[in-house]
């Protein structure tokens, strides 16, 4: 009777689903608990919840939307990098007679939750939050077209990454690699929870991402400022553009496949299993035609970042603007059709692989022409070496490799011999973190005066700079080497010892990319420091050549006071060089979208859904969804939802800022 | 940046629209990123229905299509959903001219339509798996009951949304909020019917002639 009963209230809970006989789970409990409850503490003690509350949880502001998705993709890039170094200090150790110090359940989970966290919850937040943040601004709106979906979308990719980072305390995590291979990740061979918190914590952050992809493209497309045609649109905004279409039409995929997945572990179908007719390849076929298409939709923005720092930093137009934007276009087509090449193996024949690589191949000429353009755009100009374009150099350094090794791999044959080889993971490790990471820190350090009114420390932004340029190649030289002398990936331990010295070089690099990471947070403590002497009063700390730097920093919640006109690409440019002067009077009050805590809602019921149903905790999942969909509805009974700045507050912001030019002058 | 502040028209240059009217906030751009939303729900059903093509003959030794569908009664519920899409074209002009109760009228039709085919679809799926033809069954049925129920999934959210617009017009009456809801909800149901009459040929008709 009690059986039945604590099994109805808690599911398959029990005290064994917590990890007390791990000491390593254990002790980074109780790290996290003491940091976690100092900081709740810390932030009742200065009572900041409610200012939190109002300010930031439940704004509808793009810009601090678009922070909060930067802090959060920084924080579990902290998570994802300390998995990292658990792999890195297993493999060096683990050969011969020595079994490292993870067992197999942990390590597996270990590179599960590494490639699912800094795709999910690292990359794709940095790129979302960076879009949130600069484009509106870029396009001179005062907002996105849906800003209380943009709310929502956020606290979906937050909760998504909560439930992942439960499993750490809380039962288990996946082991079945970052995309959850059918039929491992069926119930036949996964009957725990594992696979089911993977599942539900993407597929909560999956719908926020295409919410917030939608949301983007409507903004790029309707809300543009008077002038500013297509071809006049940054080339950020465009990357911004591409990449948001492809999202959206590749998410449904990952949803479908997710959902089918699903439906084989809770109801017992029959898609992927061996059985009963089930057809597991499909699932990695639906997955890859999200997960080719995902690097893209990662990349591209990072090659808007660095078109616009390259531009910037040579004091240059970009070179070839028109042919990067049909570059971005036509790598948005091919991205599509090449997904194949994730599984030449699975025995399609010589005529789908010889599509799939061809098709592959051709992308190298669309992405060679982007590099050629930067390097037009930087030749005989007056090219400064600050940190933003350095991070450029170092990405075309190192981007140029990784696009190599990917053409090699695009070869069936040769891909016979490398797939799922250290090689291979040596080659996406180079195009991401060469392409997508160094962009990210390129644009962290670019638009951050806008954001917050004073630079990055530059001597620790040089700390992060080296550590992860030298560090990305110290670590990821080596696993070149031994993947193509044929090592599996997710092995947790080697028989053969001579593999050994370059498995700890790999672990050194490491660490030096650890350097790169505490000169990163250094970089932003120790700017916080010296903010007076970093300050930027003019709102154009870089001498920008977009919309973004016409208005102060940080801009105003309105953005501009005054929509701006636009007559060239490289708008702020161009109103600079034609003697542009700020209206100092004749504000009118502006029509801004109000704050609502529905999001938040929204995304804490998804959370307790997932939980709910990851731990067959059927009474919370069911309550949890009806109350979401009395929220949802309830939501839109509320026609509330704008106000007016009335035009003496436009005023009073503008004339302090007006001041503030005053003394710089 | 010097050589062009010599231009002698720059006094000609328009930097701002003073007295331009605001920016709208979501209100022209709420079609299009229903429209964009629609497309990314195609593509789902796209996905469920590739899906079903690829295992559609995966009988694993159950029933096949000819064994389990009642093609009348199917047919009856594809008239019914069609009859929907009919009937919310009827409130569609009712609405323009803000004529509330013709409006309401229709909606409510169309919503009695639509919860009809879903009780037909609901009979229809109780009586398979009473015979033996549950979706554990094999992956053909599988792939059936998936790719069937996500569309009655979505005609019920459908049934839903048109309750809340008739509390709402009777709250709220006609004015543009409201009306661009029903512009919206209009697209979604016409949208499941398009999806419908692809489940209706290429997973029923089709199914039985092979």
């Amino acid at each position: 009777m009690t059986d039945t009963l604590i099994k109805t209230i808690f599911g398959r809970l029990g005290l064994e689903s917590f990890p007390i006989h791990e000491p390593i789970l254990l002790g980074t409990f109780i790290v996290v608990a003491l940091l976690g409850l100092s900081i709740v503490g810390a932030i009742a003690y200065f009572r900041l919840w409610g200012y939190l509350w109002r300010e930031w949880f439940t704004s509808v502001d793009h810009k601090k939307i678009g922070i909060m998705y930067v802090i959060l993709g920084i924080i579990m890039l902290l998570r994802g990098f300390a998995d990292a170094l658990m792999m890195r200090a297993q493999q060096a150790i683990a050969f011969g007679g020595n079994e490292g110090y993870l067992p197999a359940h942990h390590y597996d989970q270990i590179f599960t939750a590494h490639g699912t966290i800094m795709i999910f919850f690292v990359a794709i937040p940095l790129v979302v939050g960076l879009i949130n943040y600069v484009m509106p601004l870029q396009i001179g709106a005062r907002d996105v077209a849906f800003p209380f979906l943009n709310n929502l979308s956020f606290w979906l990719t937050a909760a998504g990454a909560a439930l992942t980072m439960l499993s750490l305390f809380v039962g288990e995590f996946a082991r079945t690699g970052w995309l959850s291979y059918a039929p491992l990740a069926g119930l036949d061979y996964s009957p725990d929870t594992g696979v089911d918190y993977y599942l539900w914590s993407l597929q909560i952050a999956g719908v926020g991402t295409t919410l917030s992809a939608i949301n983007m493209v409507a903004t790029i497309v309707k809300m543009r400022a008077p002038g500013m045609t297509m071809m006049k649109l940054p080339v950020f905004c465009w990357t911004a553009l591409c990449s948001n279409v492809l999202a959206i039409a590749i998410f449904p995929a990952l949803t479908a496949a997710f959902f089918l997945l699903m439906m084989d572990r809770y109801v017992g179908t029959n898609f992927f299993t061996n059985d009963r007719g089930g057809a597991p390849m499909m699932y990695w076929n639906m997955v890859w035609i999200w997960g080719h298409p995902e690097v893209y939709v990662l990349v591209l923005p990072a090659f808007g970042i660095y078109s616009e720092i390259t531009s910037t930093f040579t004091g240059k137009r970009l070179f070839g603007y028109s042919s990067m934007v049909y570059a971005t276009v036509v790598i948005t087509i091919l991205s599509y059709l090449v997904w194949l090449h994730h599984f030449f193996t699975m025995g399609a024949g010589p005529a789908v692989n010889s599509f799939f690589g061809i098709a592959t191949m051709v992308i190298s000429i669309p992405t060679g022409a982007k590099i050629f353009n930067w390097l037009f755009t930087m030749y005989r100009g007056n090219i400064r070496f600050e940190l933003p374009m350095m991070w450029v150099v170092a990405f075309m350094l190192t981007f140029v490799v990784g696009g190599m090794t990917g053409v090699l791999l695009a070869i069936p044959p040769a891909d016979f011999v490398l797939h799922n080889s250290l090689f291979l993971v040596a080659h996406f490790h180079n195009v991401i973190i060469g392409g997508v990471v160094f962009g990210l820190f390129a644009a962290i350090v670019y638009w951050f005066p806008k954001a917050f009114g004073f630079k990055l420390d530059p001597f620790w932004g040089k700390v992060a700079f080296w550590g992860w340029v030298i560090g990305y190649w110290v670590a990821w030289t080596p696993i070149y080497v031994v993947g193509l002398m044929g090592t599996a990936r997710r092995v947790r331990h080697f028989d053969d010892p001579s593999f050994q010295p370059y498995f700890v070089i790999a672990a050194i690099g490491a660490l030096i990319i650890l350097v790169g990471i505490l000169g990163f947070v250094m970089s932003i403590v120790m700017g916080f420091v010296k903010r007076e002497k970093l300050r930027d009063t003019t709102g154009d700390p870089w001498d920008g050549r977009t919309l973004e730097w016409s208005t102060t920093s940080p801009p105003p919640a309105y953005n501009f006071a005054f929509t701006p006109v636009v007559h060239d690409l490289d708008a702020w440019y161009d109103m600079k060089a034609r003697g542009y002067e700020r209206p100092a009077s004749g504000y009118r009050p502006i029509h801004m979208p109000k704050n609502t805590s529905a999001g938040v809602i929204i995304a804490g019921l998804s959370f307790t859904l997932g939980f709910g149903m990851v731990w067959y905790m059927w009474w919370l999942a069911a309550l949890s969804f009806i109350a979401l969909m009395i929220v949802a509805v309830g939501h839109t009974f509320n026609f509330k939802r704008d106000f007016y700045i009335p035009a003496d507050e436009v005023a009073r912001t503008e004339s302090k800022r007006q001041r503030l030019l005053g003394m710089e002058a | 940046m010097t050589d062009r502040a010599l231009n002698t028209q720059e006094s000609a240059i328009t930097w701002h629209h003073l007295d331009q009217e605001d920016h709208d906030h979501g209100g022209g751009a709420t079609i299009l990123g229903f429209w964009i939303y629609l497309m990314s729900d195609a593509l789902i059903f796209a996905s469920l229905f590739a899906m079903f093509g690829v295992v559609s003959t995966s009988y694993a030794g159950g029933p096949v299509p000819r064994q389990i569908f009642d093609i009348p009664l199917v047919a009856l519920n594809t008239a019914l959903l069609l009859a929907s899409s009919i009937t919310f074209g009827q409130a569609i002009p009712h609405m323009e001219a803000g004529r509330l109760s013709s409006t309401r009228r229709w909606l409510a039709v169309t919503g009695l339509l639509g919860a009809a085919f879903v009780g037909v679809e609901l009979y229809e799926f109780a009586h398979l798996i009473a015979e033996g033809a549950g979706p554990q069954r094999s992956a053909f049925l599988s792939a059936f009951f998936t790719l069937v129920g996500t569309h009655g999934a979505h005609v019920t959210v459908g049934l839903i949304w048109i309750a809340v617009m008739l509390v709402q017009i009777g709250q709220n009456g006609l004015n543009g909020e409201i009306k661009r809801r029903i512009v919206c909800l209009s697209m979604f149901w016409h949208f499941l019917d398009i999806i419908w009459i692809g489940v209706f040929n290429f997973v029923y008709l089709y199914g039985v002639i092979r």
